[in-house]
């Protein structure tokens, strides 16, 4: 299998390890990626001011990804949902299709339709599948517990994005489960972790996040887990800055599945970039050495 | 007399210009805690700082990056071999000219003692320079104009330094050729050199010069017999051999010899070789006099860019010498456009047609700011908006060629600009994520808070006091807002509503409120049915649509399909557009 890798704009300044895990797990799992230099915003960010910078920057990566006849893999929610919701319009809506690639034809580009855009739970569910992966699983979790994080550009709106029943998705869980660890059953699973309104109305949604980690504490997770760069954002460097204004009650680290995975297949943690969570997520590998325990 | 008073004018105006622009690294300042440091404090760190990194392992580091990056531009090869190959040609051509042959009774003359201009290996490497140079100026003109590189734009510093450096050569090959046919030059030559005064033997002279040296006499044409040329050929050995190469290894101006044959007895009576040289030396003095304020004055600046970046830290190095350094840095970038290419929002140009999106474009909007020119409401607002329409993936900051660093001088002047009060738009977007995590690093001294101001600026009435106090018109005025919401094709399903609440129930935002109204306004089944209604200043006034994350739990689950969050989007999307008519037209009235 190969890809076009749309990495977020996030993931190179404050999520290195992101790319790190993802080009470490998708490697063991024998698909290849292509990373194309002129890839540029999802234009998920341009959303609230310019609908049509929107379309455009969507399209124009959608483009990219068509010229190599490749579909396109992101790892963020937000390049996810953007991208098919600009998928589904460019073949809705003739007119803007044309106004599109009209200005992309400027840049020797098309879009006709012909590729998807992918995200990674969806290749490792759908194209990998569960039992290839469980056959790669070299050292299982024991004892660990997850609250699965599914947040909102992934299962939402159903139509359009496709991924898994919107009330009751059990992909993600699946995915998770797979590694050893358990799924915890959590109230705010589907929710928004907050991070749309971070730098524009922080108490807001520092209180979203706030009531996630609550609810996600209450279940008895040990980590929350999630596969967004926006997501692993906020859990990690927002979630910081909760817990240095409104006290530390209800902390729980979040870890980038591709982490998780990784760790259970048995690639290095430094390659997985464990150390660079700023809430540090080392404990971990803990629920991985107590199995080789038992086992000698 | 000219020649000197010319030269020494243009290389006074060449130091004071150069003195100005360094000056200028030391006085103006971006940051915010770099205002405070002084003009003195800020040179002698600036010199202590080099003194330490010279007699430091870091003088390896410098000299790696100075092969590697500065004589060799790998990082430029990297990118584009097409564009490396042009700036190749006109770096090393135009250097090696300058020095072997501008600088020639200073440089070549004292490394080589029997040095003529028109001898061997100088004669052919003269013209094999130009030609590099205008090479790679041609390289230039293709790539801007006919390959259309996207997003590169040619600004007249651009133009400037493409005309000066043709003119300069043109103007060279121009000159040897005129000299090389000209008759009068010959005459001149002969008199000053020759050592045969014999009638018969100078015109035999003549013959050889006429037959293989390209001069065009008005008394004698070719053919010649055998015997002339031989005779010819032993007073040339005698008089010009030792100064004179065959005019064919300087095959560029001997090719336009050759063609301007037909017309040289003309051009020689017009005295044009004295005109070319006049154009020659001119061009050359007013580049050299421009130089500190054009586009070459990268020659100096890159290199320091490149290597200061190499051997400073952002959090170790002295605040002093990062305020300076990022000086340096806006005259070290030379306008290539690389950042503008590769930018991951740069696409967005072509709809928000704001130079300042691009960061190439950024440079010369944020040279103006830091000298202190004084900004209209509205260039505040788009270089506010090219800074805000930034990711802050560091792309630009990576590829720049010069080794600047792009995006802390985005974050600084952001940062300065947001204080002048005017609002920006998309700091009420997730744009604004970055800013939310860095806030720490910024200043604390009490300013207008940017989201309190864009928000002030979309709702119609300023910030509404509480929807329970509202009057409203008993007719809504009808201003054609339901059908500017067809956007999207899911944009024009408000209609549906039949008001049953789901939205709002499955809202994260009003469950996080015990009495939601007060904070957010207007609920999301209410925004629908105002819509519905035609209240749209109702609609505008509610800060629900600039709390709503996106998450679209209220589309999910409407039983009517209406698509209320992606309405919302185009609800705010015209907030903008209407908030922008109305600042235009304060700032004109």
């Amino acid at each position: 299998m190969k890809f076009v890798m749309l990495r977020c704009c996030t993931t190179p300044i404050v999520l290195q390890q992101y790319e790190w895990s993802t080009n470490a797990v998708l490697e063991r799992l024998d698909i290849e990626l292509v990373d194309v230099e002129e890839l540029g915003c999802c234009g998920y960010p341009l959303r609230n001011v310019n609908f049509r910078a929107y379309v455009l920057s969507s399209a124009r990566n959608l483009a990219l990804s068509e010229s190599r006849n490749l579909d396109l893999l992101t790892v963020c929610n937000c390049c996810y949902g953007t991208m098919r919701h600009v998928e589904h319009l460019l073949k809705a809506d003739g007119s803007i299709r044309k106004e599109i690639n009209t200005t992309l034809e400027k840049e020797g580009l098309k879009y006709e339709g012909d590729i998807q855009p992918k995200h990674i739970l969806q290749v490792l569910y759908d194209d990998v599948g569960i039992e290839t992966i469980r056959e790669k699983i070299v050292q299982p979790f024991n004892g660990l517990r997850i609250a699965t994080h599914y947040g909102c550009r992934i299962l939402r709106p159903s139509k359009i994005v496709q991924f898994d029943k919107p009330n009751s998705p059990s992909k993600f869980d699946e995915l998770v489960e797979v590694t050893g660890a358990k799924s915890v059953d959590w109230l705010k699973k589907h929710e928004c972790c907050g991070s749309p309104l971070w730098g524009v109305n922080e108490e807001l949604s520092l209180d979203l996040t706030e009531n996630k980690l609550k609810h996600a504490r209450k279940s008895g997770a040990d980590f929350l887990c999630v596969a967004c760069s926006y997501c692993q954002i906020q859990f990690d460097h927002v979630q910081k800055i909760l817990v240095s204004r409104r006290g530390p009650e209800h902390q729980l680290p979040s870890i980038l599945y591709p982490q998780l995975l990784g760790l259970s297949l048995g690639i290095d943690s430094e390659i997985l970039g464990l150390h660079m969570n700023q809430i540090s997520i080392n404990d971990i590998e803990y629920y991985l050495l107590d199995k080789a325990a038992s086992q000698s | 007399m000219f020649f000197t008073a010319a030269l020494y004018l243009s290389l006074a105006i060449f130091c004071l210009g150069l003195i100005y622009k360094v000056s200028t690294w030391f006085r103006y300042s971006l940051g915010l805690d770099s205002k405070s440091i002084s003009t003195p404090a800020r040179i002698f760190a600036a010199l202590r700082g080099i003194t330490l990194t010279l007699f430091s392992p870091k003088l390896f580091t410098l000299l790696k990056v100075f092969v590697l990056d500065v004589l060799l531009q790998v990082k430029v090869l990297h990118q584009d071999f097409l564009k490396w190959a042009m700036h190749m040609c006109i770096y090393y051509g135009f250097t090696l000219l300058l020095l072997m042959h501008g600088l020639d009774t200073i440089v070549t003359s004292a490394l080589f003692p029997e040095y003529y201009s028109t001898i061997n290996p100088f004669l052919f490497l003269r013209d094999f320079f130009g030609i590099l140079v205008l090479l790679g100026v041609g390289i230039a003109l293709y790539r801007r104009f006919i390959l259309k590189v996207p997003r590169l734009r040619t600004s007249p510093m651009d133009l400037y330094a493409i005309i000066i450096l043709a003119v300069i050569m043109f103007s060279g090959f121009l000159l040897e050729a005129t000299k090389t046919t000209s008759y009068s030059k010959f005459q001149e030559m002969v008199e000053e050199y020759t050592i045969a005064t014999d009638e018969e033997e100078l015109r035999s002279l003549e013959a050889y010069w006429v037959a293989k040296f390209g001069v065009v006499s008005p008394e004698i044409k070719g053919p010649f017999d055998a015997k002339i040329l031989k005779a010819g050929k032993e007073a040339h050995e005698m008089s010009c051999l030792q100064c004179h190469a065959r005019p064919q290894w300087g095959f560029a101006g001997y090719t336009v010899a050759t063609i301007s044959k037909p017309v040289a007895l003309l051009l020689d009576r017009a005295r044009a070789s004295t005109i070319l040289w006049y154009i020659h030396f001119l061009a050359c003095f007013v580049g050299l006099a421009y130089l500190p304020f054009s586009k070459m004055f990268h020659i100096f600046t890159t290199p320091l860019s490149l290597l200061a970046n190499a051997v400073m830290e952002e959090e170790k190095s002295d605040p002093a010498n990062i305020a300076t350094l990022q000086m340096l840095e806006l005259d070290a970038c030379m306008h290539c456009g690389t950042c503008s290419a590769q930018c991951r929002v740069g696409v967005v140009f072509e709809e928000i047609r704001n130079v300042n999106i691009l960061p190439s474009e950024k440079i010369p909007s944020i040279k103006g700011f830091v000298a202190g020119k004084t900004l209209s409401s509205q260039e505040i607002r788009n270089i506010q908006e090219g800074l805000f329409l930034c990711t802050n993936c560091y792309r630009c900051t990576v590829v720049c060629p010069a080794g600047i660093n792009l995006q802390q001088l985005w974050s600084n002047v952001r940062e300065s600009l947001l204080k002048k009060g005017e609002p920006e738009f998309f700091v009420l977007s997730p744009l604004s994520l970055y800013r939310g995590l860095m806030k720490d690093s910024f200043d604390k001294t009490p300013h207008p808070d940017p989201i309190e101001l864009a928000l002030r600026a979309v709702y119609p009435e300023g910030i509404p006091v509480s929807m329970m106090d509202r009057t409203l018109p008993l007719v809504p005025k009808d201003n054609g807002l339901s059908s500017k919401l067809y956007a999207s094709v899911q944009a024009n399903t408000f209609s549906h509503c039949y008001r049953c609440v789901t939205c709002t129930n499955a809202c994260p935002v009003v469950r996080n409120y015990k009495t939601p109204i007060e904070f957010v306004g207007l609920l999301p089944h209410q925004i629908m049915h105002a819509a519905g209604m035609g209240l749209w200043e109702l609609v505008f006034s509610s800060k629900m649509l600039w709390d709503c994350l996106g998450c679209y739990q209220c589309q999910e689950h409407c039983p009517q399909g209406v698509c209320v969050a992606d309405v919302f989007y185009e609800l705010k999307n015209i907030a903008i557009v209407q908030a922008r008519e109305k600042l235009a037209k304060e700032t004109k009235t």
